[in-house]
């Protein structure tokens, strides 16, 4: 039969079975009026003849239903009976459904959330043509990307795995428009970038490598659509319009495409520059120092036919060239592919085990959920044995039996999934436009796409499915003449029965939420009141580039020394000074450094890659910083003296084996391509640098006159409002000079960005953890309600013969407490041992703490009271005579 | 009732192709021309005849149309299509064959073994 006729046949069923049932019952009809003419014939009566011949006919209904399967059946005129019937029984009982909903929208919208964020951040490629050609290189020793532009050229130039090598860097810059100078985050780019990734401009046109002509030569703006938007207000005559960045005139040359969001997934920048015009941009990068690694990120489609793992290998070959030929700035380099999207491996690993771990947890909450719902079915079932039995006693099939109730599981599982994913949708599409650092452009698109609404509708149907199951057998089992007879007390059950699994195997994937977001919280406490190796509290800073508003070379020092005198002179300020990038605020310097006595000065045999920081001479003072031993920095100490450094004490250990006397040693830093030796004046305490989760590391504080930097932190201490100083410092810094943008922030505020993750894994924990105890709740609820009902009678014949409360009260809530225990001490240990996952986000997260061990049986004994209160109260206040009678 | 022989499965409809075989028939008309035929000897449920009925139609080896019964009755007609009437012949030699085996083998006696 072809398909066509098929489906003609089937929506002629549809649309004509109740014709279909017309003529089935007319032609049974006419059988009992036959049968009751040839009766009547035989000398009964008309009507007694037709009684008898209804009678000799039997089960009519049944068989209607039979010549209906025989006709083909009606797979969609039962499935819509099915379902108009399950509305009515849901209906009936409202409290149960709408229970049973919530439950699973809660789940399966947790479920969706999750899963569209993992869509967004991991599944989903960057937005650009062929993306699954595209692969970034990264270092395999650190997976970082950076590299300096000699090396790209030569990367970009010798390889032949790849059609064309991009690279790009991301940088902050002071832009005016012609009005009120701003800050924005510039991507520079090499001239093949747009070509190679293949994106076509907006309007206008983007750049090309034919517009590179050495330093500096290409001051050409292509604006990101999104930028464009909002600072342009889509005006098309922006083309030709001449911006200034950094005091440099810029002429605008069109306008990225809507979708293009640039090559890393959750930056966006505001504008591509040309990678040669660099050093405008920011200029302590320069393009022709091999040792600066500065540059974001390469990246490039492989030629067709070319294998990623080809294209590494003749990677390798280059860099076993560069190797040799430039010793010390390329010494052991070596590369691996990654997924450009998150910066490769670097973050796109952590994001994949935090994400996949999250993926765990809620898919253990919607088990939970269905386990619940698993149980609440079929304590339903059993009440309804009686209802099931007849229906079975009237000619139903088991098998349609079960269809309905399938039916039923399924349309809750149905109802639950709509309202759990409009729920996420809405706080998806919140998500998506949520920026979660002022100072940053990061904006994560986890915009639901097909991919999670299918995964939302698989979802429910497979645990309406689950919880659907879980009373076949009873069912199966029903002996109709035993249940109408007995009544509905039924036939003792085993002593370990599937629902007491299915409620311990909950309880403990809610302990273990528990346990995980108690874990996480406890360990994001501690990582607010950690050592840091300075003072967050009270302390105020104010972040600018100077190169933003056109200073360079000794104008900067000049500037900063200017500045942080003009803070000085703010009432209530303590101390104040500045530092190239404050702490903990996202973005450091790194060198590598030798020891004195080192001959060759190869990466390989560095001695440490110390952070190192630029600081004015108050510096430790304003940080609250403690220095243990020499002395910090004057303002005498610039370009004419010595080059003098302040170490942290790890530094200290690495370099000089201990942290005692290494004031007064030397230690040598290749900064580029000079070479210098360095005395150590000072020893620091250790802190926390670019992370809370980072092991200790060694660190060098070296004065900013030697060494003159455009990025600047004011670190500014003051018990003040913090308001009112921050005011204060805007006006002290425009009045020095007003084309300088300026953040102002406390230092704490800076720090988000550093505990986000840990923030935000607290958050998710916290929230699985509460739904987790929700649906203990209700789980433990619902069996030890059930219990109570079904032996309510039993507990009034004992209170009747004299049982006291509490041994009622054992008889009734006993069993679902036990289970209770039983499932506590599981997931208590389960989720001790998954804890070490969480270790990675969450700053000293360790399950071996006795107040994480206390709140989490606190919290399932809380479960537990809450949970069994009211079918106590229901237990204790039987009242034997009420109850006796009523049989 | 007892002294009626058990519908084996699969006999019903079997029987019922006989019945129309011998010209068209209503339902109560194909339950009647079995007694008859099998001497009242095979009991069919009434009920239990009407899905046979329509899955026959719905194989294609019967046809149906409403028409009028000897008392004036509305009823619907049954009548062997082709398809039918070669479905009847194979299945009545199947049968044939069975009956025959299985009489030879109960007639068996111990000194022919």
């Amino acid at each position: 039969m072809s398909v066509t006729a098929y489906i003609r046949i089937l929506a002629r069923k549809i649309f004509r079975r109740d014709r279909m049932a017309d003529e089935v019952q007319a032609e049974l009809c006419s059988h009992i009026a036959l049968r009751a003419d040839d009766l009547e014939r035989s000398g009964l009566s008309r009507a007694d003849a037709e009684r008898r011949a209804r009678v000799e006919f039997g089960a009519r209904e049944k068989y209607k239903e039979e010549c209906h399967e025989a006709l083909g059946g009606n797979p969609v005129g039962t499935f819509m009976q099915d379902v108009r019937f399950s509305v009515r029984v849901l209906r009936k009982s409202p409290g149960f459904t709408i229970a049973a909903v919530l439950t699973l929208a809660l789940a399966i919208g947790a479920n969706a959330v999750v899963f569209a964020v993992l869509n967004g951040i991991i599944l989903r490629p960057l937005n650009v043509p062929h993306a699954d050609t595209l692969y970034g290189l990264e270092h395999s020793d650190d997976h970082m990307g950076q590299e300096s532009y000699p090396n790209y050229l030569d990367l970009r130039d010798r390889s032949r795995g790849f059609e064309s090598l991009v690279a790009w860097n991301m940088s902050q810059a002071g832009i005016d428009t012609g009005g009120n100078p701003s800050r924005a985050w510039i991507a520079t780019a090499s001239g093949n970038y747009f070509d190679a990734l293949g994106i076509q401009p907006f309007i206008g046109r983007t750049f090309h490598a034919g517009d590179e002509h050495g330093l500096n030569s290409a001051p050409y703006i292509v604006i990101g659509y999104a930028y464009w938007h909002s600072h342009f207000q889509d005006d098309r005559s922006v083309l030709g319009r001449v911006i200034q960045i950094n005091k440099h005139p810029f002429t605008v040359i069109g306008v990225a495409p809507p979708g293009f969001r640039g090559t890393l997934l959750f930056f966006n920048p505001d504008f591509y520059v040309p990678i040669v015009n660099q050093p405008q941009i920011n200029s302590e990068f320069d393009l022709n120092t091999r040792g600066l690694n500065w540059i974001f990120e390469t990246m490039g489609h492989l030629k067709p036919g070319v294998t990623p793992g080809q294209a590494t290998a003749d990677l390798n070959s280059v860099a076993s060239y560069l190797d040799k030929t430039y010793p010390v700035d390329d010494g052991g380099m070596k590369f691996i592919l990654a997924r450009p999207s998150l910066y490769g491996d670097y973050m796109g690993k952590p994001m994949l085990g935090f994400l996949t771990a999250l993926m765990t947890l809620s898919g253990l909450i919607l088990l939970a959920a269905c386990s619940n719902l698993g149980s609440l079915f079929a304590a339903r079932a059993a009440d309804r044995s009686r209802e099931l039995a007849l229906r079975v006693a009237l000619g139903s099939s088991r098998h349609r039996i079960l269809r309905q109730l399938l039916t039923e599981a399924t349309l809750i599982s149905l109802a639950g999934g709509a309202v759990g994913l409009s729920g996420s949708v809405a706080i998806l599409r919140r998500l998506s436009v949520w920026q979660p650092f002022p100072q940053f452009p990061v904006q994560v698109p986890v915009n639901p796409d097909a991919k999670v609404y299918l995964v939302a509708l698989a979802l429910a149907l497979v645990s309406g499915l689950l919880f659907g199951i879980v009373p076949v057998r009873q069912v199966l089992n029903t002996n109709p003449y035993e249940i109408v007879k007995v009544g509905s007390a039924g036939v003792r059950g085993r002593r370990v029965t599937l629902r007491d699994i299915l409620l311990v195997l909950q309880i403990s994937i809610c302990a273990v939420l528990i346990t995980s977001s108690i874990v996480a919280v406890r360990g994001l406490a501690r990582s607010m009141h950690s050592n840091f190796g300075f003072e967050p509290q009270n302390a105020m800073i104010a972040d600018t580039g100077l190169g933003m508003a056109g200073y360079s070379g000794d104008r900067e020092s000049a500037m900063q020394r200017r500045m942080i005198d003009a803070m000085k002179t703010i009432p209530g300020v303590q101390s104040a000074a500045s530092i190239n990038w404050a702490p903990l605020s996202g973005g450091a310097n790194s060198w590598n450094v030798f020891t004195d006595e080192a001959k060759s000065l190869k990466p390989s045999s560095a001695a440490a890659g110390p952070y190192w920081y630029n600081i004015s001479p108050d510096y430790f003072q304003a940080a609250g910083t403690t220095l243990l031993a020499g002395r910090t920095f004057t303002w005498q100490d610039d370009k004419n003296a010595p080059l003098v450094a302040v170490v942290n004490c790890e530094f200290a250990r690495k370099l000089f084996g201990s942290d005692k006397d290494a004031v007064g040693k030397h230690f040598q830093v290749a900064l580029g391509a000079d070479i210098k030796r360095i005395e150590v004046v000072g020893l620091v305490v250790d802190g926390k640098y670019q992370n809370l989760t980072e092991e200790q590391a060694p660190a060098v504080f070296v004065p900013l006159l030697q060494e003159p930097m455009s990025q600047t932190y004011l670190v500014v201490r003051s018990n003040g409002d913090p308001q009112q100083l921050a005011a204060a410092m805007r006006g002290r810094l425009h009045d020095l000079d007003e084309a300088l943008p300026v953040n102002i922030q406390t230092w704490t505020q800076l720090m988000t960005a550093i505990l986000f993750p840990a923030r935000i894994s607290t958050v998710a924990l916290g929230i699985l953890g509460m739904m987790g105890a929700m649906l203990s709740i209700t789980g433990i609820f619902g069996m030890a309600a059930y219990s109570v009902s079904r032996r309510i009678k039993e507990l009034g014949i004992r209170m009747a013969l004299g049982a006291q409360r509490k041994e009622v009260l054992q008889a009734a809530l006993g069993r679902p407490l036990k289970l209770l225990a039983f499932g506590s001490i599981a997931g208590l240990v389960l989720g001790i041992l998954a804890t070490k996952i969480l270790a990675n986000i969450v700053y000293q997260a360790t399950p071996r703490d006795p107040l994480v061990l206390a709140g989490v049986v606190l919290a399932m004994a809380l479960v537990g009271l809450v949970a069994t209160w009211v079918p106590a109260q229901r237990a204790i206040s039987v009242d034997p005579l009420i109850l006796l009678r009523e049989e | 009732m007892t002294d009626r022989a058990q519908l084996l499965p699969g006999t019903l409809d079997l029987l019922i192709l006989k019945a129309v075989s011998l010209g068209p028939l209503h339902g109560y008309g194909v339950l009647l021309r079995i007694g008859q035929i099998s001497a009242q000897a095979l009991l069919v449920e009434q009920g239990a005849l009407y899905p046979a009925l329509f899955r026959l139609v719905r194989q294609g080896l019967l046809k149906a149309s409403w028409g009028t019964s000897e008392n004036n009755r509305r009823a619907k007609f049954y009548e062997l299509t082709p398809a039918g009437r070669k479905r009847l012949r194979e299945e009545a030699d199947g049968w044939n064959r069975l009956v025959t085996a299985v009489a030879s083998a109960l007639a068996a006696r111990p000194e022919e073994v």
